[in-house]
């Protein structure tokens, strides 16, 4: 490793050299032994937590094979169960909300770290961070007695007035008579009613803003100054420093927090379980009510018993696959980016 | 200096670990309908005693399924548990303090308890086979009452509850058609209406919905002033919700003949009685695995027989008719031996 | 020609602007409403009982000994979280560039995240719970350990991520620089990197922090909860949330106040936190040029 010693330094400084080398290296390796058993552990606990899932789901899945991932029953009387409704729901509400939240959460970092003056920085990220603090049990609270009327009042009727073929104001719309199939994404058996898919996305949004702002800001800052400073002083505007510069250099950190963002969203409880409805009918509606996963686990856990229990065990083990693919497609479509910028 | 935190921190977890040793502490998990009252009794339990009882509500089928793993020392579940279950487990159960289930509505005019159902309609409307409060057979119940000609919207429990359990029990004493379709249990999948998660969810939607129905614990009706609905009983009478009609349906429901008190008490014969009347069952193992604990637990639930009812009474609970009371200490007496 | 194309861009340029000044303003009108709402639902009661009193006396009481537990909760969690995680973390970023093992454990990390609290709560409960409960015979069933240790595992991932992306964001250069003076790769990691990176990984902290002060469901079948006070993590231990929770379903209107309440605590106590830590870690900034 420090092959340079030359010959004419004295033997002890040479003896103690190779002494401190020795020591160093052995540190060295202790310390990356260290290192990776506490990222095995990482692995471990997922290995650990899957597996369990799947040994309490076994029962679920040998009742019901592959039938189960198809079959949009969920009927605790008779017994037969399908995880179609409930994977859906967690992949369409986790999908509303990064179409929100990844905006808002970029435009909050580029403010806090471009636009606002300095001594606004500071209480306007802590207060966005603060976000991330509240409980997400009050999330659910908050969204069951003031957000979803408000979405019933204002939000749903004109979304259903613009998209859908049975608007509270009975005129269809251009759109709506135009465009096939936009309806079916719009329609509500209870248009009064602010419980539903679309409702439980905007409040995952809400809730991974936070989670998504404050890495974003925290990578934005660790661009280097003379970076930025040079594309300012060849004329360069604020938003062209940070879409040609700042964004570039931190991409794959970026994607990484929305990752933070997307995971909290597709395994996100209580929020959930309070706004989404919990009904267990297939449709393709984002206004129509619903449900995920993680909430279908909360809400039936306590009063399930046998085959119910071990149907929830299973659903939870689809949890994991959903993710894996997600997170599987999310890394293809950067690798094609990154081929195809050439770096 | 970082070692030295460590070694603090050390010294004071070990001081911590040191100081398990306390009075007898009981624990009780299961049900979230008795939790108040529960909780409200441990505190005074405790002033007298010393002894502290902690019950938490995580439902009650995880509270049955907690008792078997024997990680508390008892459970409570809103569902009697089958006569081969308590044999084979070794359990026992009788049941604590009785409350009612009443359907609500949101209908402009109508005052709490001026509108009429009967069991059949009920089932009806949760089928979604009447779909209208104009419905000719509502109206017939209801002579003289204007009631809104406004569509129905059934709002159920999304999550798993014992209140469903009794609710879905009693359609499917009254209503055949209800029996075969749908059944009972503490989630089923409904024909009809949208989902609200617990007692809070429901009434929070039969609050912003015009001209819908639901059905909540009484204290809940009681305490957020949502309307109720009167119904008609076995017996053929009308009765409004009460600790009266509760007691009623508790004093009438035939316990003599249940073994292990395993009878849901719902559609009780009585004149008075309220015919979605409910109970929640205390369990515990016949033969005890730790036996200070279960002597204190027995302790407690005699005081709370004895003594605990006025406390029960101001948190809406009804409590047990004398003659039942005196069963379940026969009970504890010729199935509980220490 | 060039004239139209400044204004352009200086239009693209304002309105980017806006839009970012519109975005903050969305983020701070949420926070302020549901902020409102918690206080204006939870103002009465905030008493003093609310900190002194506990929550087996329910109206009369307070949420002292479930401030408590969530305290001993959070602390247990973070400290088993923190130095595994960054230490995995750090792991990732700088050891793994040549091994398979890397790229797996960073994509396993990211499946951890998502999981649904209450299933690794259940996992921890079949790991911690049930062994304690054959090996003390009962003595030990549900317990403030077992209940940090379940949200040590959701805190994990979070701060796995967040210290791998901060170091990776370090410039190589003043690695090479290091490496180059002969100090050794640990020296370098720890007093180098580790430092350079520390604000963004007290982000990750706190961001950890802050998800499992407010978790419900992963403490029910380990810590259990308690409506009396302890201060013994082997003792069932009860927490804000879930007491949170409790009164948010209870019938009583009184009840569901200090529910509010102490939603708005929680919230207050998690401002103030990472306040504090804020404050403590950002005195010496080091930047990357």
């Amino acid at each position: 490793m420090h092959a340079t010693v030359s010959s004419n330094v004295p033997t002890t400084a040479r003896a103690e050299e190779a002494a401190r080398n020795a020591r160093d290296t052995r540190n060295d390796r202790l310390f990356a032994g260290l290192l990776k058993a506490c990222a095995l552990l990482v692995l471990i606990a997922l290995i650990g937590a899957a597996t369990s899932t799947l040994w309490l789901g076994r029962d679920a899945f040998a009742t019901f094979g592959w039938g189960f991932l198809t079959s949009s029953a969920w009927d605790p009387t008779n017994n037969q169960y399908g995880a179609l409704v409930p994977v859906m729901g967690t992949v369409l509400t986790a999908l509303i909300a990064l179409v929100f939240a990844v905006p808002v959460s970029f435009g909050i970092a580029l403010f806090l770290t471009e636009i606002a003056p300095n001594w606004l920085r500071g209480p306007v990220s802590s207060a966005i961070e603060l976000l991330a603090g509240i409980p997400s049990i009050i999330y659910g609270m908050w969204g069951l007695f003031i957000f979803a009327p408000f979405v019933a009042t204002t939000i749903k009727p004109w979304l259903m007035n613009h998209f859908s073929a049975d608007p509270p104001d009975g005129q269809v719309s251009w759109l709506v008579q135009h465009v096939p199939f936009i309806a079916k994404f719009f329609s509500s058996e209870y248009p009064f009613f602010g419980a539903g898919i679309f409702t439980a996305g905007l409040v995952l949004a809400v809730m991974i803003i936070p989670f998504i702002s404050s890495v974003m800001r925290e990578v934005f800052q660790t661009v280097p100054t003379r970076l930025k400073e040079s594309a300012y002083a060849l004329g360069s505007s604020t938003w062209e420093v940070v879409w040609d510069i700042v964004v570039p250099y931190t991409r794959t950190a970026v994607i990484g927090g929305i990752f933070l963002g997307l995971g909290r969203a597709l395994g996100e409880t209580m929020a959930v379980a309070f706004v989404i409805g919990n009904t267990f009918k297939f449709t393709p509606s984002i206004l129509e009510t619903g449900s995920t996963i993680a909430s279908t686990i909360a809400n039936q856990f306590g009063e399930a018993e046998g085959l119910q229990k071990s149907a929830l065990m299973a659903i939870a083990f689809l949890l994991f696959v959903v993710t894996f693919i997600v997170l599987l497609i999310a890394r293809l479509m950067l690798r094609r980016l990154a081929t195809k910028e050439g770096s | 200096m970082f070692t030295r935190k460590l070694c603090i921190a050390a010294l004071v977890a070990a001081s911590l670990f040191g100081m398990s040793a306390q009075a007898t502490d009981i624990t009780g998990a299961g049900s979230s309908f008795v939790y108040p009252v529960l909780s409200k009794w441990s505190a005074t339990y405790a002033e007298k005693t010393g002894n502290k009882l902690n019950y938490q509500s995580v439902g009650s089928g995880a509270g049955i399924a907690q008792i078997k793993e024997g990680t508390i020392d008892f459970g409570a579940s809103d569902a009697p548990m089958s006569a081969e279950d308590l044999t084979k487990f070794g359990l026992g159960q009788f049941p604590s303090v009785v409350g009612g289930i009443v359907p609500v509505v949101n209908l402009q005019g109508i005052a709490a308890g001026q509108l009429k159902l009967d069991g059949k309609i009920l089932a009806d409307i949760y089928l979604g086979k009447v779909a209208r409060w104009s419905d000719p057979a509502i109206a017939a119940l209801n002579p003289g009452v204007k009631i809104p000609d406004v569509k129905i919207t059934v709002v159920h429990r999304s999550d798993g509850s014992g209140t469903s359990f009794n609710f879905t029990n009693y359609l499917s004493k009254v209503s055949p058609e209800w029996a075969s379709k749908v059944k009972f249990g503490t989630a089923v999948e409904w024909p009809a209406g949208v989902g609200g998660k617990g007692n809070e969810g429901v009434s929070q939607y039969v609050r912003q919905i015009p001209g819908s129905i639901g059905y909540v614990e009484y204290a809940y009706a009681k305490k957020n002033a949502i309307s109720y609905a009167q119904m008609q009983n076995a017996a053929g009478k009308w009765v409004e919700p009460s600790a009266e009609t509760f007691a009623a349906a508790a004093a009438t429901a035939d316990w003599k003949s249940a073994k292990d008190f395993n009878l849901i008490m719902t559609n009780a014969p009585g004149d008075q009685a309220w015919p979605i009347t409910a109970t929640t069952w205390i369990i515990m193992y016949k033969k005890s695995k730790n036996a200070s604990h279960t002597k204190v637990a027995f302790d407690f639930f005699k005081w709370s027989l004895e003594n605990g009812q006025p406390q029960a009474a101001s948190l809406d609970y009804v409590p047990l008719p004398a003659p039942l009371v005196q069963q379940i200490e026969a009970y504890w007496a010729a199935e509980y031996k220490n | 020609m060039s004239a139209s194309l400044y204004t352009t861009r200086r239009i693209k340029n304002v309105l980017a602007m806006i839009l970012s000044v519109a975005a903050t303003g969305i983020g701070l009108l949420f926070l302020a409403w549901i902020l409102w709402e918690t206080l204006s639902q939870g103002i009465a009661g905030l008493k003093p009982a609310l900190f002194t009193k506990i929550t087996a006396y329910r109206e009369e009481g307070g949420l002292a000994n479930a401030m408590v537990g969530s305290l001993i909760l959070n602390v247990i969690g973070i400290l088993i979280a923190t130095p595994i995680g960054v230490m995995a973390g750090t792991w990732l970023a700088e050891y793994s560039r040549r091994s398979r093992l890397g790229p797996t454990i960073r994509f396993l990390n990211d499946i951890l995240l998502s999981a649904p609290s209450i299933v690794l709560g259940l996992f921890v409960y079949t790991i911690i719970v049930l062994p304690s409960q054959w090996l003390t015979n009962g003595d030990v069933t549900f317990s403030g350990i077992a209940g940090g240790i379940a949200l040590a595992l959701i805190a994990l991932p979070v701060i796995v991520r967040t210290t791998d992306e901060m170091l990776r964001l370090v410039p190589g250069t003043l690695r090479e620089a290091a490496l180059s003076l002969g100090v050794p790769q640990w020296k370098l990691t720890v007093q180098i990197l580790i430092r350079a990176a520390r604000s963004g990984i007290v982000t990750g902290v706190l961001l950890a922090l802050a998800r499992i002060s407010g978790e419900t469901a992963p403490l029910l079948l380990t810590a259990f909860g308690n409506n009396f006070m302890t201060f013994n993590p082997l003792d069932k231990m009860p927490s804000l949330p879930q007491v949170i929770y409790d009164y948010t379903k209870d019938p009583s209107p009184d009840i569901n106040t200090l529910a509010w309440a102490g939603a708005f605590v929680l919230t207050m106590f998690v401002l103030a936190l990472s306040l504090v830590a804020r404050f403590v870690f950002s005195r010496s900034k080091v930047s990357h040029d």
